[in-house]
Formats: structure tokens, sequence, C-alpha cells
């Protein structure tokens, strides 16, 4: 007994101490869980806790509102509008075919946009909006608001979309938006998080484009609170983002908006120039397209219409399209011949019809020629042969200096897209580009604005302005930003030409256009403060044949569209005090005279009077077919003026 | 008069067994409860259901078991020693084949009237059937090789068992339990020695089986261990749950963000934010003093469990006492470990505050054995 009680309490020994060590090995254990905890979270708390407060807090970019574009009278060219999208949430919606057929009796849905957001919504998280349709109209909104309680999980969004309100007048200057492509992204190495907002739209031509950086504006952020899935759960703060600028172009809306429908459905173009500094009042390219379509996503259809039109709508003919300028470069040669001192004003010349050099013949326009011809007399009259002996005399080089100081064969820095630099040819040029000897004969083509001579009607304008004012105009089209007036006036240098040189070929301008014997009598204006001097041109595409000039010239109208002379008209106005320049092309539109003058003479009348001219200023037998044209226009702009006021 | 009638006569009897149990460790296993009831309520977004509720009613359920076991005299528990070891086991064998699935692990068994773990049962059966062994086991035998093969033998078959579910953590729990018991029987230090030179060798050799015909764990296990050893390398994937149970104790600071006002619990970012990963959430709404205050109540049971054990004259009472509190230790050592990145992430739930039953129970279960042997002690002069 005594023993086994011995045994027992050796044992009992031996087990409290091996339950003692194992107790402190307990301890020990514990103790390094609550140093370890202190580490975890008295040490290292504020690092825990900002990850903690990465993992809830989501930042969100919220887009600011696109700068507005107005004209120079304050009216709108682009603004934001309210647009309305319906997005359905799954979880809400529970029976997602059923709501969204309630849906599709409310408004359109196809069965592809149908499968499509069938499908999103399978793919994404069941609280995530997919959007059912976007550019809701107001009535569509107002019906879905009136049946909301049949619409479970559906839910109005409302977002900004760029509106143009004045459709295609102004389509080749403002541009369009367009949702983020790729090679927007690339362009500029754009790292700019705003891009990745879903249905952020930016620049895609033309001023949006050009001022994508003023326009947009910077973004706000939203911080929300999120949950391991990413569902919103409140919102944290919020700091509205910076909208972007306002634009003030130079361009007068009325004027602008008369001279897209007076172009009409022609493939032309015009340009009206403030000839004392250079503001842009209007620049129209006609046939033009509503940029609006291109917001919402033109359909391939209608994309397609527009590209294969053989009008080109798409082109902004007045600053990307360069044209040979045929007569009116005249004017150009007989500046530099006068600079030359080759000829004097009082000099004068027999013109035959032709004439030869190195064995080839050069003909006037006028079969027969003009007989004893003036330098002033030759421009009024257009004599192409005069120009050929005042270019043969001149020399390629100095009409090439001339053509520069004018404005031609320069790129102007206007804000609009893929801007041409026209082409004023010199025996240099020639060589690099073309690989061959400068020959007489191209001179003589140049004289006249053919050949390798090429010019935009932007070109063409600023060329009308500076002879007009005696200016070195440029071309401007942005008046303001933000109200901060962006280009100084007032101290425009003059033009490095001699006054006198210039008021020579002003007053033979206005020969041209008010002497019966001037090329663009048929397009004068009868009171003598419009009173308007320019210059015809009509400018080949094609040569005509010896052949051809023995049977007789084909006509113009008889000549596939494409192979007709384009029709060109610069002028300025009025005589006395300029201040106005036009250029108007009208492509394959025949002779300058016929086509394009009589429209630049409406331009410069609405310009000048800033409205609908009276028809006293038109010579008498003009006046019916005048006010025909004046009704027929006035109901087109009128109802534009509707669209405009309904969407401003 | 024989030890045995000495036993009989020192203890007390009838209601009065109810002032001999050990208050202070019942009170204890009351507080951890009531942290876990706050708990779950918070988990839940501050509502009693779904998790607290029941919890609750386990928890009493629980309490009485406890009760009711602790009034029942220790000699009957340890006659039924054998025959609880033996029913655990074709429970484990009958999970094998009837058992239903979870998270990819045979380990539950529907008897109709409960769901069982039978793992968890194993852990306790484990230890009564090796305190009865070394109680009968005469002293001096004790580190005789032929007499330390039945105690590997005993640990060793549930541990396949449960390994086969498969439940790594779990079964090395068993093992950790079991040869804790075998530690405390007075089994030679040399022994030990061999068994973790042993089983460093084995864990080179799972390790090193990876990617080979005869790879000894399954793929997800060697993944966990990986993230174990570096949770930053998939902070996305596997580690995950570590990441955002690290991040949400630190962020919890000396005084915690209150209440229900975890983010990372409240907004999802925890895993199993109700079982396994419920100390996190308590670590980063009540900080540091909040899990230190939990810690020195599992302390304290553990304590006052030791000091009963070495109090127990009774071989295999103290033995029992000791095995409990070990695997009581194993459970909440285990869980807050691996929460806070310093074991791998093995499914231990945190003692009487995660929510679940089967472990709850039998925790209870446990704690009855642990208070019978307390109350039914060999008292006076030996």
């Amino acid at each position: 007994m005594a023993d086994r009680i011995q045994l027992n309490q050796k044992s009992y020994a031996k087990l409290s101490r091996r339950g003692l060590i194992l107790g402190g090995l307990q301890a020990a254990f514990i103790a390094g869980l609550a140093f370890r905890m202190r580490k975890l979270q008295v040490e290292e708390a504020s690092e825990y806790r900002l990850l903690a407060d990465e993992n809830r807090i989501n930042i969100r970019l919220i887009a600011p509102s696109r700068g507005e574009v107005y004209d120079r009278n304050g009216k709108i060219i682009a603004r934001n509008e309210q647009s309305f999208r319906i997005t359905i949430v799954k979880e809400d919606a529970g029976n997602i075919e059923q709501t969204l057929y309630s849906l599709s009796n409310l408004i359109k849905i196809s069965q592809r946009e149908a499968t499509r957001v069938i499908e999103e919504i399978e793919r994404s998280a069941p609280f995530l909006p997919v959007t059912v349709r976007d550019q809701l109209s107001f009535e569509e909104i107002a019906r879905i608001a009136a049946n909301t309680p049949n619409l479970p999980g559906v839910s109005v969004e409302q977002g900004l979309s760029r509106v143009y309100p004045s459709l295609e007048s102004y389509a080749h200057v403002i541009g369009y938006v367009g949702p983020v492509s790729d090679s927007d992204l690339k362009r500029g190495n754009e790292n700019n998080p705003l891009l990745k907002i879903p249905r952020f739209q930016v620049g895609k031509v033309g001023i949006e484009k050009h001022y994508e950086d003023v326009l947009r504006g910077s973004a706000g952020i939203m911080k929300v609170e999120v949950n391991a899935l990413g569902r919103v759960m409140r919102n944290l703060d919020r700091k509205e983002g910076k909208p972007g600028n306002n634009i003030q172009l130079t361009v007068d809306n009325e004027l602008q908006s008369y001279i897209q429908a007076r172009l009409g459905s022609e493939s032309a173009s015009a340009v009206v120039m403030n000839c004392k500094n250079g503001e842009i009042l209007a620049i129209a390219s006609s046939p033009s397209y509503d940029p609006n379509k291109f917001v919402k996503g033109i359909s391939y259809s209608d994309f397609n219409e527009l590209r294969d039109n053989k009008f080109r709508p798409l082109a902004s003919k007045t600053v990307q399209d360069a044209y040979p300028p045929g007569s009116t470069f005249k004017i150009v040669t007989a500046l530099a011949a006068l600079e030359a001192k080759i000829i004097s004003p009082k000099d004068s010349f027999s013109c035959d019809g032709k004439i030869e050099v190195s064995n080839r013949f050069f003909h006037c326009w006028k079969k027969g020629g003009h007989g004893e011809m003036s330098l002033s007399k030759s421009l009024s009259e257009s004599c192409d042969v005069y120009f050929y002996e005042l270019a043969l005399k001149t020399g390629i080089e100095r009409i090439n200096k001339m053509a520069t100081k004018l404005g031609l064969g320069i790129k102007h820095d206007v804000p609009m897209s893929a801007i041409t630099k026209g082409l004023v040819p010199s025996k240099d040029w020639k060589l690099k580009n073309r690989e061959q000897e400068w020959l007489v004969g191209d001179t003589v083509n140049a004289s006249i604005g053919q050949g390798y001579v090429l010019s935009s009607p932007l070109q063409l304008a600023v060329m009308a302005a500076r002879l007009a004012s005696g200016r070195n105009v440029k071309p401007i089209l942005t008046k303001s930003i933000n109200g901060q007036n962006i280009h100084n006036l007032k101290n425009i240098e003059d033009l490095d030409i001699d006054k006198s040189y210039l008021k020579i070929v002003r007053k033979a301008l206005f020969q041209a256009s008010n002497d019966r014997r001037g090329t663009a009598y048929g397009s004068r204006v009868i009171q003598d403060a419009y009173r308007m001097a320019g210059k015809t041109g009509t400018s080949q595409v094609r040569n005509i044949t010896d052949a051809e000039r023995e049977n007789g010239v084909t006509k113009n109208e008889d000549l596939p569209w494409k192979r007709r002379d384009h029709g060109l008209f610069i002028n300025f106005a009025p005589y006395d005090k300029p201040e106005i320049a036009v250029a108007v092309v009208v492509e394959h539109g025949g002779a300058g005279s016929k086509s394009a003058a009589p429209i630049a003479r409406d331009i410069t009348l609405q310009a000048l009077f800033k409205g609908k001219p009276p028809l006293e200023v038109y010579p008498a037998k003009d006046r019916t077919a005048v006010l025909e044209r004046q009704k027929k226009l006035g109901e087109v702009l009128k109802e534009l003026e509707m669209f405009r006021k309904n969407k401003v | 008069m024989t030890y045995l009638e000495y036993k009989i006569r020192a203890v007390p009897r009838g209601f009065r067994k109810l002032l001999y149990l050990n208050w202070p460790i019942i009170l204890l296993l009351c507080a951890a409860g009531a942290i876990g009831i706050i708990m779950l309520t918070s988990v839940a977004g501050n509502s009693w259901h779904p998790w607290a509720s029941a919890q609750l009613k386990r928890f009493f359920v629980g309490f009485a078991l406890m009760i009711s076991i602790a009034m029942v005299p220790i000699w009957f528990w340890k006659s039924m020693s054998v025959l609880a070891y033996i029913t655990s086991l074709v429970l484990l064998i009958l999970v094998e084949f009837f058992g239903s699935t979870g998270m990819g692990a045979q380990r539950w068994l529907d008897l109709g009237f409960i769901t069982l773990q039978p793992s968890e049962m194993a852990k306790i059966t484990l230890i009564m059937v090796l305190a009865f062994y070394y109680d009968w086991l005469p002293d001096q035998h004790v580190s005789k090789p032929q007499w330390i093969i039945a105690p590997l033998a005993l640990i060793f078959l549930p541990f396949f068992l449960v390994l086969q579910q498969p439940d790594l953590g779990t079964s090395l729990l068993i093992v950790l339990g079991g040869g804790v018991m075998i530690f405390l029987a007075g089994v030679h230090w040399g022994y030990f020695g061999v068994a973790l030179s042993l089983s460093v060798g084995a864990i080179l050799t799972i390790l090193y089986s990876r990617g080979t015909d005869w790879q000894l764990l399954n793929e997800y296990q060697y993944r966990r261990i990986d993230t174990f050893l570096d949770p930053s390398s998939d902070p996305l994937g596997a580690g995950y749950h570590i990441t955002q149970s690290k991040i949400a104790l630190g962020s919890g600071g000396w005084t915690g963000r209150g209440f229900g006002q975890g983010t990372q619990s409240r907004l999802n970012f925890l895993p199993e934010k109700h079982t396994d990963f419920i100390f996190t959430t308590l670590a980063e709404e009540f900080g540091f003093i909040g899990g230190i205050s939990l810690l020195i109540v599992y302390t304290l049971i553990v304590a006052f469990a030791i000091i009963a054990a070495i109090r127990n004259k009774d071989r295999f009472s103290s033995l029992l006492i000791y095995g409990v509190t070990v695997t009581f230790f194993l459970y909440f050592a285990v869980n807050m470990a691996m929460v806070m990145g310093l074991a791998p992430v093995v499914g231990v739930p945190l003692p009487l505050v995660s929510y679940g039953g089967s472990s709850l129970l039998v925790l209870m279960v446990a704690f009855g054995l642990l208070q019978s042997a307390h109350v039914h002690k060999p008292r006076g002069v030996i």
C-alpha cells in the first residue's frame, strides 16, 4: 500500500513537472501572439489603416462639362445637352426578359439590343447597371418615368452630350466629338485618366480637335466606399471638376448659315474675311453634313453615303482643297511685274489670241484676242496673252515671291483640320519635287494660275484681303477663349508692296466688276457705297487639244462633271472703303463669272448689310431672280432657326 | 481503505457538487462566449440574425451538457474512454463513406437529428483513451519502446482517417494533442528528439515530393504553404485571406474602429468573417485592447485548468484536464497565429467565439469532463 502511494507520489511529481513545462511553453506561445498583435495593431497600425482605406475607398472621375463654342455675337454653335440613358440592374429587376419586354412596349428596343443587354448582364456583377439604350428623347424618358412601378431595376441616368444646333452650317469648322479611340490614346502619349471614363468624348476634327485641351476641362473626383465585390456602399466625398473653357469664334452665325444655304447642294466653298484684321466672318464648304450624327454614332449606311458622295461632303474644301487659281492669280503676276518695274500702267500690248513660246502655242481664252491691252484692261477683261508676256519678262521667282507675300503657298494657322499649304511653284521646287528643269512654258502657265499653281479658297480670300487693305492680315478664326482675346488685331503691319501698285490693281478689279467690258460686270452692285471690286477665275482641269481648238472647244456643259472647269471669284467691298474680302470656288462650275461671281455678290451684300440686302442694290434685270432666291433661302434659314431655338 | 473507497467517500454528493465546480473556468467560458455573441452580432451588420441567436442557443445547450457531464463521476467517464475512442473511430470511417462534403473535404456526418464532425470528437476521445492508458500503465514502463507503440497507434489511427478527408489542420492538431499526452505521461525526452527530427524529415520530404509522381499532398495544400510563406505573392488569389486579415487587424489600432464600424468585415473584404476569421473583426473593431482581452480570457482558462490539473492527485483526471487544456489551447493559438499570418490558413475555429455547432459542443463536452474530474477529485489526506 505504502509502495503504491509512494509510486503514485513519484509519478504525480513527474506529471506536475511536465505539466508546468507544458504551461510554460503555452505561456511563451501566448506571449508571442500578444507581441505579434502589438506589432500589427500598434506599431504598424497606420500602415494597415491606409491599406484598409485603399481597399474600401474607390476614386471615380467625374467628367467635366466641355467648353461651349459661340459665334462672334454670342450665338451658340456647340453646346452640351442633358442626355438620358436607361440602365437596368439585374438584382433589382429580377426577371430580366420580362422587364425588357415591358420596356420594349414603351420604347423601341431591337432584338439585337435586347440580346446584348442580356449577355452583358450575365457577364457583370448583379448590382452593376447595364445600359439598355442611350440618347433617349424627352418623350421616351417621360413614358418610362410614368411606368416606373412596372419596371423594377430600370433607372434613368443623366449625362451630357454634345449638340450642334446649327446642324450642317459649321460641320467643317467645328468638327465633332466622338468616343475615345485607340489612336486618341496613342496620340501625344495622352495618359489623362479622363479618357478612360466610359462614354467620354473627345474632339475628332476641326475646332473640337484643335482646341481639345482648352475645351476639355479637368476631371472632378468622387470618392465612394465599395465593398469587396465593388458595390458602392455610400458616397464619401465629391469634388467637382473644372469645366472646359468656352471659345468664341470670329464667325458670324447669320452669315455662315446664309452662305451654307446659298451654296446649297453645289460642290462649292466660300470664305468671308474682315479685310482689315483678318477675322474670318464665314467659312463654309458644301455640301455639308450633320455633325450630330457623328456624336450619336453614325450608321454605316449614312457614313458610306457621305464617303462615296462625289461632291465629298466630308471634305473641308475651304482649307483642305487646293485648286488652280486661274485668272485670279493674274493679280499676283501683275503686282510682281509692277514691283519689278517691267511695265508701267501706261504701257500697252497687243493680244492677237495666242503667243508662241519655245515652239508651242499658248492661247488666250478669247478666240482672236483682245487687241490693244493695258495692264488695267488686261486684268478687268482677263486677257491671258498679256500675262504670258508679262510673266516671261518678270520670271517665275519674282512671281513666286509676290504670291507668298499675298498669302498663297502658305499654310495658314487656323484651328481647322487638314489645312493645305497649296502650291506656288519655283525652279527649285520643280527640281526637287519633279526632278525636272523649269521650262519657260511653266512660267507661262503659272502666270494665269494654271500649271502647278494651287491655292485653297482660304488663301484666295487672304490674297483679296491683303490686296484690299494693304496690310499683312492673317486669317483668324478664334476671337476669344474664356472671354480673353487671344489675338492682337490692333497693329497689323503693312504689306511689303508699294501702295501705288496695289491701288492700280484694285482699280483694275473695280473695272472688272463695274466696267461694261469687265468679266464680272454681270455680277455688279449698282449702289456706289457697296460697289465691289473682284476678279473672276476659270481654271481648267484638262488640256484642250489642238484638234479641239480647230473644231471648236467642247462646251463645259457637255463635259462630264469631273472634267468641267472650276469657277472662282475673289473680291473685296466696298471699293472705296474696303471692309470685307470674299473668295468663292465652285468646283467644276464652269466660268467663274457665271458660277462663282453671282454667289460672291450675294454673300458680299449679305455681309455688308448684316442681313438681307435691299433689292435696289442689284441691277434691275437681276432683281426678280434675286427676290425669288431670297424667298427660297429665307424659308430654309427660318427652318434652321426654328431648330436652333428648340435646341438652345 | 482502498484508494477507490477513499475517492468515493471524499467526493461531494447531489447538488452539493455544483459548489465544487471550477467556477472561474465556467465564468471565463461564459465571458468568451459573450464576446462571441457580440462579434457575431457585429458581423451580421448589427443583427441578431442569423448567427448570434443560433449561437446563443447552442451555447446554452452546450452549457447544460457541460454541467450534466460534470455531475457524473469521473470514473464513469474513465470506464467509457475506450468505448468512446472506438465509437469516434467508427464514425471517422463512416464519414469516409456517408459523410457530406464541405469545403472540399468529407467532414460532416448527418445522423438525422444532428450533424456531427467526427474529427472534432476524435480529439477528445483520443485524449480520454491516452489518459486511460497512462493511468493504467505502471510508471516504470512508460518509456519502454514496447509500451510506446500502443499510444502511437492510438494517435495515428484517427490522424490518418482525418487526413483522408482531407483535413490537414485537424489531423495535425490530433497528432499534437496526442503527442502532448505522451509527453505529460513522462516518456523519455529522447523520443521527442527522434520524433522532431522525423517530422522535420517528413516535412522536407513532403515539400520535395511536390510535382513528382508520388506527391504527398494535394496541390491546394501546397499552394496554402506557398501563400503562407509569402502572402504578397498572390494578394488577390490564395494570399487574399491572409493579406486582408492582417489589414483588418492592423487597421484596428489601439482601440479599434468601434462596434460595427470595421470596414474590412462590413464590406466583406474578410473571408469567413463569422467563422475562422472572426478574430480579425474583433481586433478591427475593438483594437489591440479588444484582441488582448480575449487572449487574456483564454490564457486565464488555460491557467486555471493547469492549476486544477496540478492539484488533482488522480492520474487519469490530471492527464484528462491537461489534455482538454491543450486541445483548447491549440484551438485558439493556431487560429490566432493563422489570422495574424504566423501559421498557414487551416480550418481551425476560434473556440467559443466562431460560429459553428460541432466544435462548440465538443469543447463544452470536454470542459464537462474537465469539470467532472475537478468535482470528483481525491480530497483530504492521502
